[in-house]
């Protein structure tokens, strides 16, 4: 167990294996190790990056869906007072078109009464003529009471 | 007990062989080498090598180095393999251990931090292994002795510790400077004469006493560090060649097989405790170069 030339011979084994690994092992450890670890924190911003966008999507989705609402609240309020009026206007049209028709249907029964009057008056005239002639036949000249026969289809 | 042919060892024979090196020197007539009838031959030698020390110490660096390298070159970003993770495991932990310790700037600490834990953790490991039988198996090859642990050598231990030494030196006197290792810290702690007031006349005094003091406390880093290991390791390697002896007398006495029963459990409770030693002496010796080192790094 006495001190030996061994001492000599492991001091120089260690310096050797201390090189060796400063030279070819722990660099290429820790390039690879320090790469994954800047992955990993580069990944870990990116995802909190992503679920603070996530929020703020969230929130603009939530003023967007409000806005659409809104907007579709709107435009139903309009479909509706459009529809109202729509109809009131029908209504109104129609009033009056069936105003017109009434108006023209009772111009029309007018007009139709008084030419079967005009049609029925000059009958009249020739059937009491007619009735006249054959009553009074001979006795009446039909000249000369012409006028009075005319007179009395008149006042019909 | 050594099963060799003759089985006429004794207990202290047995014993001082598992503690016998397997050395080499060059002698005035050539090479010599450890043998049963002489295993002392290079005794008192400096020049003598511990082979077997030395073959395990760096057949073990070769492990750790090649390893590494192997699965350093071979680093996928995603996806990684088993052993990868290990090896990812294992440079975490030294990394985090040098961050938290060193605050220096040095792009050498880690990977020789990396290097003792995982070196010494071999080294230690070789314990668990049974006592006799890789040193039987050299029996056979014609090596008498075989020691498989190297951490068990102080030649070892200590080649560790005075490099480590070496460095604390170098950094200390590189960012301290001549004067500001030697007089800054070496005289002027732990008292300090300036700011205790001290007239001018006392100082040589007072700084010649600090450096007593602080010699001894530099001195001790190396040899406690050394020793610590080596004295843990050594123990534990007795203590499993002590109960291997229970197992020798399974054959001797008519009590033996109660002996062999014994030894086994002893075995099983003492491997399971020394994978804790074992661990902890690699981590202790890391984790104090980290901190010694720091310390050559810090200016007062």
């Amino acid at each position: 167990m006495d001190i030996n030339s061994t001492l000599l011979g492991q001091m120089i084994a260690f310096g050797l294996f201390v090189w060796f690994c400063k030279a070819f092992v722990w660099p290429l450890i820790m390039e690879v190790i320090e790469e994954r670890q800047t992955i990993i924190a580069d990944g870990l911003a990116a995802a909190s990056k992503g679920s603070r966008a996530l929020e703020e999507a969230e929130q603009e989705r939530v003023v967007i869906v409000d806005a659409a609402r809104g907007q579709a609240r709107e435009i139903v309020d309009q479909a509706n007072g459009r529809g109202t009026s729509i109809v009131d206007e029908a209504r109104v049209a129609a009033e009056s078109e069936r105003e017109r028709i009434l108006a023209s249907a009772k111009a029309e029964v007018e007009q139709e009464v008084s030419r079967a009057r005009e049609e029925l008056r000059g009958q009249v005239a020739s059937i009491a003529i007619a009735g006249a002639e054959k009553i009074v036949s001979k006795e009446i000249d039909a000249a000369s009471h012409k006028e009075l026969l005319d007179n009395l289809a008149a006042q019909i | 007990m050594s099963s060799s042919a003759d089985g006429a060892k004794t207990a202290s024979q047995y014993i001082e062989h598992h503690l016998q090196n397997h050395q080499a020197c060059l002698g005035p007539d050539g090479w010599l080498w450890s043998t049963e009838s002489n295993p002392i031959a290079c005794s008192g030698n400096f020049w003598a090598v511990n082979v077997d020390s030395m073959f395990w110490t760096v057949l073990l660096g070769v492990t750790f180095c090649a390893l590494f390298f192997k699965v350093a070159k071979s680093m996928t970003l995603e996806n990684p393999g088993k052993l990868q993770t290990f090896v990812e495991v294992v440079y975490d932990f030294v990394a985090t251990s040098v961050r938290e310790t060193f605050h220096g700037d040095s792009k050498l600490i880690a990977p020789l931090a990396l290097t003792i834990v995982c070196w010494i953790f071999l080294m230690n490991l070789m314990d668990l292994i049974p006592v006799d039988l890789i040193p039987e198996i050299a029996m056979l090859l014609g090596i008498p002795y075989m020691k498989i642990v190297p951490s068990t050598d102080v030649n070892i231990t200590f080649g560790l510790s005075l490099s480590i030494f070496a460095l604390i030196l170098f950094y200390s006197l590189k960012n301290k400077g001549v004067g500001g290792f030697i007089v800054g810290e070496l005289m002027m702690n732990p008292l300090n004469p300036k700011e205790l007031g001290m007239p001018k006349v006392f100082w040589p005094f007072v700084m010649a006493f600090n450096f007593v003091l602080e010699l001894v406390a530099l001195l001790a880093k190396p040899l406690s560090l050394s020793l610590r290991l080596f004295g843990n390791m050594y123990a534990g390697e007795l203590m499993f060649i002590l109960i291997a002896l229970l197992f020798g007398s399974i054959l001797v006495s008519a009590i033996g097989p109660v002996y062999g029963f014994i030894g086994v459990i002893l075995h099983i409770a003492w491997a399971i405790f020394h994978i804790l030693v074992v661990t902890l002496q690699a981590y202790i010796f890391m984790m104090l170069t980290i901190v010694y080192l720091s310390q050559a790094h810090e200016s007062h």
